[in-house]
């Protein structure tokens, strides 16, 4: 992948991640039930998270 | 002996004429219509000389030659025919073992001239 | 309760063996063999970013807001996507230009500004100082939490100075501070050892606090969802499992900000992530590690605060200590150690790293400056190098000392997450200065000093100013009423705005201001020549324009001479000699004694020397050897406008040469396809001669036959003389079809295009070629459809004729005589209307069915129509098909015949 492909994707990764880490997402799940035994706000946040850090080494590794 | 002229064309027209030429000067003529049947032609009629064209289907006048010097007919006098008379193909045609090189239309009198010369040349 | 002696020993023993990895890594590198020259490696020793305040602290906040904690992380994960774009381009413009510090950064960005510089180590001393004095509490908190001495609570007196363990814990640090982060003068060399021990110590505290989790809960409780189930059922911990409300979001983005900026800005960040950066490839590494390691650190905090909650009746203990209390309480000494070496690795790496960077900070950005202005200052000190390091190490024991004390003061009156916030919002304020700066070309250094001053002030007057009030040092009606009562400066609700959180509170308004100011002086005010020539070199630090280019700014006269003795002052008389040979071999510059500097060279020395002393003391000290002559705006204008036009030229040059080899391309397929043309053309010309030939030949031997033998019989006369008319037949016909045909292709036919009745034209042909399917004795048939509309085309309607003859002639040609058949057909489909002529002859061989619509190809056999055929029927009838806008092609099955078919559009209104 050139450089400025990678440059790109990595930004837009950011950009998703501040979305989906702040107002409105979070209102959406912001909810005292839990899912599968966790709070639906805790296992968002983490799910969120794990896809992120997925995304960021996919592109970062890739070559 | 007579000597032994093979006629080589597919124009059947053309055939025609060569056959009435070739007799009229006192040979005896067989004819094949195209290279591969040339071929077969030569091993069986066995002729002194052949009046060959070289745009045919299947096998062309240069490849029949080239076989037949490579197969060891080497006495054997080839007179190339063809409607194709630009120098190069001169050049090649004697570069291949051609003994000469006719250039359709024809003058009638010189093609018998050179068969005549060519079969002369072999006797002595 | 554990025996005091075992905890000193397990400190100092892990102490101990923080020092070895730091040995043992500073030797690696001594021998150019770096145990830290790995990716991963760099990722963890970025871990450094989670303190005693993660360890502990998240905990605490987690205790009293849930989820709350996690956007410091979330953030932190968001810069980390932003690096390769970011901290890439930071990372090139230090090692170029051997900046060494946040402070330098800024000065060396604002035309090497030495008041710059010096703000910003202001402004980051006093703000992490308390950040420092945490990390000592923190290590304090966890010993008193060990001896199971009740966990000191606001106001209790603090223990004698001397007893006082993080005192001690102090000056171990500094020591090791010194030992590791002062062993050369250039800042700007890695400081490899404490790097391996910093990301030794960042898997220390994630396997420590990995273990408590698990054993938190799977040990104590049933796994999380027990620990979730439990805080679902009661009333006042199901608040932590929810945000609930605008503020509570609101709040949550200002975090998300103020960590993503603190991950790039806090002192100890900027020094493991650029200055001791190996290879800008590692950043790829760290971009997703990194907040892999945030994650996992982060995983058991809620369970843990929850499960703290649930197990210790509230008041008894400090959620801050819950990580050490809950496995003290289960009487696991083992665990409760290993989470204790954990929490002392945070505290110990980030005091480290974070004393490091600020003691450069200090030294080279604050004092050296000073000192180095003092008139005779350069002529005192035989060796400067020496005195600097003496500089840095007294700041790194007076900065360990300032935290201890502000820890004596205040510290036990915070929370460790309030103070941790705090300093993250004081070092965001350098963020308009330094993003800004290396963004947008504009930015003055007016702005950037006015601005930061700003926000620095209204981050003191509404985060630190109000919680010493809270601690008593204030009187507390300052925080209520306002100072002297003016409630509209009250710290907490500046101007009457109210229902914002502190943090939110102070960020907004110290943002603002800093923001304006930095946007406003810097779009109203101009820039100094100094100040064009770095921002150009920040910029375009992407490696565009680079030290030469500044070197051409610099008009001056100094010997080399001259500046080998200024070098050696700093870097030793030999370190300053092959400091200068190294420059000649690289640039071929000349370095006896008495040449004249030349540009590059005094820009090479003032770069060394930026890394021992920072930028701004650099130029300074340069400047005091060599004439400088000053160099006026329009003049650095002039230049940086020439280097950039010389950019545009080489730009404009590579596009011009571009299109010059895609024009070059285009010529030469252009050309070949002339030769092939020229090829075809010579070939088409050569074939039409053989053609014509072979007539004229049988014309010629006959005529010349019968004019030789006057005496051949009628018949054979008869015969020949038939034989000259079909040849000359033939020839005529030949000759018609080769104009024809060319005609067709120069397009230089005439065309009566018009409505076209088909079976009229079936009709005519049929007809026109009776004679010939007669005499072969070939049956025709025409099928017409009953059903199809009035079969009327687009069409020439001669040329439609001549393309069914040829059809039809073809056909019969092949056709066997007398069982031969063939049959006429037309059908409509769509908005065409197709004709077939079908035979059944031996039909079309698959390799010959492209070849026989080329020019003088038949296919099969073709001694038998060789007479009748001139082999340019197909090509001339495709012709004419496809100028009507038609297609013709041939369907064939070998062996049971051929059906040649076109198409051809219907007339409109037609159908």
């Amino acid at each position: 992948m050139n450089d400025r492909l990678r440059t790109a994707r990595l930004v837009g990764v950011g950009v998703l991640a501040l979305v989906l880490f702040n107002f409105p997402m979070l209102a959406m799940f912001d909810t005292d039930a839990l899912v599968a035994g966790v709070p639906v706000l805790w296992a968002y946040l983490f799910g969120v998270w794990v896809i992120v850090i997925a995304l960021l080494a996919w592109i970062a590794r890739s070559r | 002996m007579p000597s032994k002229v093979l006629i080589v064309d597919d124009e059947p027209n053309i055939v025609v004429s060569l056959q009435f030429l070739m007799k009229k000067a006192g040979f005896v003529t067989s004819v094949a219509r195209d290279g591969e049947e040339a071929l077969g032609a030569v091993a069986e009629f066995r002729p002194d000389l052949v009046l060959l064209d070289v745009m045919m289907p299947k096998r062309d006048g240069y490849e029949v030659c080239q076989e037949l010097r490579a197969s060891g007919w080497t006495d054997l006098k080839i007179v190339l025919l063809t409607a194709k008379g630009r120098e190069t193909e001169v050049a090649k045609g004697l570069a291949i073992g051609a003994d000469a090189y006719v250039t359709k239309p024809f003058s009638t009198t010189d093609l018998v001239d050179t068969v005549t010369r060519l079969l002369a040349g072999e006797g002595g | 309760m554990i025996d005091l002696r075992v905890i000193v020993v397990v400190s100092v023993a892990y102490l101990g063996l923080l020092f070895a990895i730091a040995y043992y890594g500073d030797r690696r590198a001594d021998r150019h063999r770096s145990i830290i020259a790995n990716g991963y490696v760099y990722a963890l020793s970025l871990g450094v970013y989670a303190t005693s305040w993660t360890y502990y602290g998240s905990v605490g906040r987690a205790a009293s807001t849930g989820v709350g904690f996690l956007p410091i992380y979330l953030g932190a994960t968001i810069m980390a996507a932003l690096w390769w774009l970011v901290l890439r381009k930071i990372i090139r413009i230090c090692k170029q230009n051997r900046i060494t510090s946040l402070a330098d950064f800024a000065a060396a960005r604002y035309g090497k500004s030495a008041l710059l510089g010096g703000l910003v180590t202001v402004v980051a001393v006093v703000g992490i100082v308390p950040y420092i004095a945490l990390q000592l509490k923190a290590i304090s908190n966890s010993f008193t939490v060990l001896r199971g001495e009740p966990p000191a609570v606001a106001g209790a007196a603090d223990p004698p100075l001397l007893t006082d363990t993080a005192l001690y814990v102090a000056l171990l640090l500094a020591a090791f501070t010194i030992v590791f982060g002062t062993r050369k003068i250039d800042a700007a060399e890695r400081h490899e050892g404490m790097v391996a021990a910093v990301a030794f110590e960042s898997l220390v505290k994630l396997i420590a606090f990995l273990a408590v989790g698990f054993y938190v809960c799977y040990a104590m409780f049933d796994g999380l969802g027990d620990l979730f189930g439990i805080a679902r059922a009661d009333p006042d911990l199901s608040q932590l499992l929810v945000l609930g409300g605008f503020e509570e979001y609101r709040s949550w983005f200002w975090l998300t900000v103020l960590s993503m900026l603190a991950v790039l800005l806090l002192p100890r960040q900027w020094q493991v992530a650029v200055v001791e950066n190996v290879d800008e490839r590692h950043i790829r590494t760290a971009t997703w590690v990194f907040p892999l390691y945030l994650l996992l650190i982060n995983v058991f905090v809620l369970p843990i605060a929850i499960a703290g909650l649930t197990s210790f009746a509230p008041g008894t203990v400090n959620p801050d200590a819950f990580v050490l209390a809950l496995p003290l309480a289960q009487q696991r000494a083992d665990l409760t150690l290993l989470v204790f070496v954990g929490g002392l690795s945070a505290a110990t790496g980030m005091v480290v790293v974070e004393t490091i960077a600020l003691a450069t900070m200090v030294s080279n950005s604050l004092l050296l400056p000073v000192l180095l202005r003092r008139e005779n200052a350069l002529a005192e000190h035989r060796d400067l190098g020496r005195s600097i390091l003496r500089i840095r190490r007294i700041t790194i024991v007076g900065l360990l000392l300032l935290g201890y004390a502000y820890f004596r003061m205040a510290g036990e009156s915070l929370e460790l997450v309030a103070i941790g916030l705090i300093s993250f919002a004081a070092v965001s304020q350098f963020a308009p200065a330094i993003l800004g700066g290396l963004y947008w070309r504009g930015a003055t250094r007016r702005g950037a000093i006015w601005g930061l001053v700003a926000g620095f002030v209204v981050w003191a007057y509404t985060l630190p100013l109000p919680s010493l009030a809270r601690a008593g040092l204030l009187p507390a009606s300052f925080v209520d009423g306002g100072p002297f009562g003016i409630e509209m400066l009250a710290p907490y609700a500046l101007f009457g705005v109210t229902g914002l959180d502190e943090v939110t509170h102070s960020m907004m308004w110290s943002m603002l201001v800093n923001l304006g100011l930095f946007v406003g002086l810097s779009l109203t005010g101009r820039q100094d020549p100094a100040e064009h020539v770095t921002a150009s070199i920040f910029i375009d630090g992407m490696g565009k324009l680079d030290s030469s280019t500044e070197a051409r700014l610099w008009r001056g006269s100094a010997t080399v001479c001259q500046l080998e003795v200024l070098l050696a002052r700093f870097l030793g008389p030999d370190g300053a000699h092959s400091a200068l040979l190294a420059h000649a071999e690289r640039t071929g510059a000349d370095v006896s004694p008495d040449a004249a500097a030349e540009a590059g060279l005094v820009a090479h020395v003032e770069a060394l020397l930026s890394g021992a002393v920072g930028s701004a003391s650099a130029r300074f000290v340069v400047a005091s050897v060599v004439d400088e002559e000053p160099l006026a705006v329009d003049e650095v204008l002039q230049i940086l406008d020439e280097t950039s036009q010389v950019l545009a030229y080489s730009r404009a040059l590579e596009t011009k040469s571009l299109q010059l080899q895609a024009a070059t391309t285009e010529l030469r397929a252009a050309n070949e396809r002339l030769q092939e043309l020229d090829r075809l053309k010579d070939e088409f010309v050569s074939t039409v001669s053989h053609e014509l030939r072979t007539p004229l030949t049988s014309i010629r031997a006959f005529s010349e036959i019968l004019s030789d033998n006057p005496d051949l019989e009628v018949a054979e006369r008869s015969e020949y003389l038939q034989i000259i008319v079909a040849e000359t037949e033939r020839l005529t016909r030949l000759i018609n079809q080769v104009l024809d045909l060319s005609k067709l292709e120069s397009g230089g036919a005439e065309w009566r295009v018009e409505d076209v009745d088909l079976d009229d034209v079936v009709a005519t042909s049929v007809q026109a070629s009776a004679q010939l399917f007669r005499e072969r004795q070939v049956s025709l048939e025409v099928v017409a459809d009953p059903l199809r509309p009035a079969p009327f085309v687009r069409a020439d309607r001669d040329r439609l004729v001549q393309v069914l003859l040829n059809l039809l002639s073809n056909a019969v040609k092949f056709c066997p005589p007398e069982t031969g058949h063939v049959e006429v057909t037309s059908h409509p489909d769509g908005d065409w209307i197709q004709v077939d002529v079908r035979d059944n002859g031996p039909g079309v061989a698959e390799s010959d069915r492209a070849v026989i619509f080329d020019k003088f190809r038949q296919g099969g056999d073709t001694r038998v129509a060789r007479p009748s055929g001139t082999g340019l029927g197909l090509p001339i009838s495709r012709e004419i098909v496809e100028y009507l806008g038609g297609r013709l092609w041939v369907e064939s099955i070998p062996g049971e015949g051929a059906v040649f078919s076109f198409t051809l559009p219907i007339a409109e209104g037609a159908h």
